[in-house]
């Protein structure tokens, strides 16, 4: 039952977007949402669709993986569009009974629902073709710099490699205790809401123990073996740009070119 | 008054690439006051089997029944069945959560809905049943040891008065003694209230002593179903799915082979000593 939420959610196939270097799907996937945000004309976003139907074909990840994305924001999108559908003060298109929908109205309510769109099937590529830990690596590597001003950089990646590593042993967990608690006669679904939250004690109590417990355990692990703190730590797998890498670099690079290159000349539209 | 699986099946991830086959086709009549051990090697699905039995899986095909009463129809009462079939997940002791060992116990007979009278008694019978002395009862039951944490999570279970009771891996991670004591408990409490118990395990050796049945369970399917000497005859076979008899086993298969005739069906040492002495005896005569 609790099994199928499924977070970091990656998709094992063999592409070349699988293999790319996380860093470039990281900076990658950052042009194209500022890209998104910065296009004011539909051929812009013409060339965006056109930038991101190459990319999942690319990726070998079946479409309908892209879009189970979508339901989560769903009604964040349908609230953007019809506040902005509604309250955008100019040009009356329509009117009925108390409300009126401008002309500018419909074409901010059109370019935010498909900003919001390609902003989520974009990142929903990133994290599809790239592993939790590979994305970690990355961005450890991306942030680098800021070390210089104390920044724990190695420590943040660490905990959120770490933290990504549990999502699924505390859901195996909780699934485990929640059965065990049934077989006891516990309820989790009936009563009103208050009910509902202290039939969850049982639950959470030991859910919180063994979560300590499993930290104390990985942490007296890594001590084990001498584990310090990023200083001096070298990696087994380190990560280097290859010529594919740089390739990608200047597709996004071309593709950014474009949308502003389309974005100039075709002003009128 | 008794348990029967017909066909049961079972299918994790059905409809996907990733579906595993974890039961197939089980058919399984489990009799009143039966002391019956479960064993097979991991992934073998005995505890997906045992889901079963008190509903929290459902069976992807086939039928449970329950005093002749199928799970899952329409009327059919879960909660009761939760409290006639009494389930103890491995490393049970990871389920409690109380502020005390005491009322910790009290949880399952108060889902029950009885009155607190009652559900008090059951919870001083269980923890006495399963050796807790009444020092331990108001204290955090994190502050106990890793043994006597399993004795009050399997009492736990035990207050709600199972006709069946369904013990996962029970003795896993304890030491020799933890184990003795735990298992000696469940048959004293086996005989005396004569109750069904299954013992979920992946050891003949811990097994054979108290158990008058052993399943063997491989790759989702029944392999044996018999008294345990004849099970173990079958050794060879044990081997090549992983499992082993019991150490006596071999032992007298290799007496039998190399010196005296004795009989290979013992249990127990015990047994085995008084099979030698026979065997010796027959032959200084």
């Amino acid at each position: 039952m609790i099994r199928d939420i499924t977070l970091g959610q990656y998709y094992q196939t063999e592409s070349c977007i699988h293999r790319l270097d996380p860093r470039v799907k990281l900076l990658g996937t950052i042009l194209f949402i500022i890209s998104l945000f910065s296009i004011r004309n539909f051929s812009g976003y013409l060339v965006a669709a056109i930038f991101l139907a190459i990319v999942i074909k690319l990726s070998h990840v079946p479409f309908r993986f892209m879009v189970k994305g979508m339901k989560a924001i769903l009604f964040l999108l349908l609230i953007t569009v019809v506040f902005n559908l509604f309250l955008t003060p100019g040009e009356t298109l329509v009117s009925f009974w108390k409300f009126r929908i401008t002309q500018e109205g419909l074409r901010t309510a059109i370019f935010m629902a498909l900003r919001l769109t390609f902003l989520i099937i974009g990142s929903s590529v990133m994290t599809l073709t790239t592993t939790p830990n590979h994305l970690t690596d990355g961005m450890e590597k991306l942030l680098k710099p800021l070390q210089r001003v104390h920044v724990p950089v190695h420590e943040i990646s660490m905990m959120m490699s770490i933290a990504l590593r549990f999502i699924p042993i505390l859901l195996e967990e909780t699934d485990k205790i929640m059965k065990a608690q049934i077989a006891r006669g516990a309820d989790f679904e009936s009563g009103n809401l208050i009910k509902k939250a202290k039939s969850l004690v049982p639950l959470l109590v030991p859910l919180f123990i063994s979560a300590f417990r499993r930290a104390n355990d990985l942490a007296m692990a890594m001590e084990a073996r001498c584990y310090r703190g990023g200083e001096f730590r070298t990696k087994m797998k380190p990560l280097a740009y290859r010529k594919q890498d740089v390739a990608a670099y200047i597709f996004v690079i071309l593709y950014l070119i474009l949308t502003i290159w389309v974005g100039r000349i075709l002003q009128v539209l | 008054m008794a348990i029967l699986l017909n066909h049961v099946s079972y299918v994790y991830q059905a409809g996907t690439e990733m579906s595993v086959t974890a039961l197939n086709d089980i058919n399984l009549k489990i009799p009143d006051g039966q002391f019956i051990g479960l064993i097979g090697h991991t992934g073998s699905g005995k505890s997906t089997l045992v889901q079963h039995l008190n509903g929290l899986l459902k069976p992807s095909s086939g039928a449970l029944y329950y005093d002749g009463e199928e799970y899952f129809s329409q009327g059919f009462d879960l909660k009761k069945l939760r409290s006639k079939v009494g389930l103890v997940f491995q490393y049970p002791e990871h389920q409690l959560f109380e502020a005390d060992v005491f009322s910790d116990v009290c949880f399952g007979p108060t889902n029950l809905g009885l009155d607190k009278k009652e559900v008090e008694l059951r919870a001083y019978a269980a923890l006495k049943q399963v050796g807790i002395e009444d020092e331990y009862f108001y204290q955090s039951p994190f502050e106990l040891s890793g043994g006597q944490k399993r004795r009050v999570a399997i009492a736990g279970v035990l207050a709600m008065q199972p006709d069946v009771l369904v013990l996962d891996e029970p003795t896993a991670g304890l030491d020799p003694k933890g184990r003795d004591e735990i298992l000696d408990q469940i048959k004293k409490l086996q005989k005396e209230s004569g109750i069904t118990v299954i013992l979920v395990s992946h050891s003949m050796e811990d097994v054979a002593k108290y158990v008058e049945r052993i399943i063997v369970m491989n790759k989702g399917g029944i392999l044996f179903d018999d008294i345990p000497q004849r099970v173990f005859r079958e050794y060879e076979k044990l081997e090549e799915i992983g499992l082993a008899a019991p150490q006596i086993t071999y032992i007298m298969n290799k007496i039998n082979k190399d010196l005296y005739p004795v009989s290979t069906e013992v249990k127990t040492i015990e047994e085995a000593k008084e099979e030698i002495l026979r065997a010796m005896r027959l032959q200084n005569d």
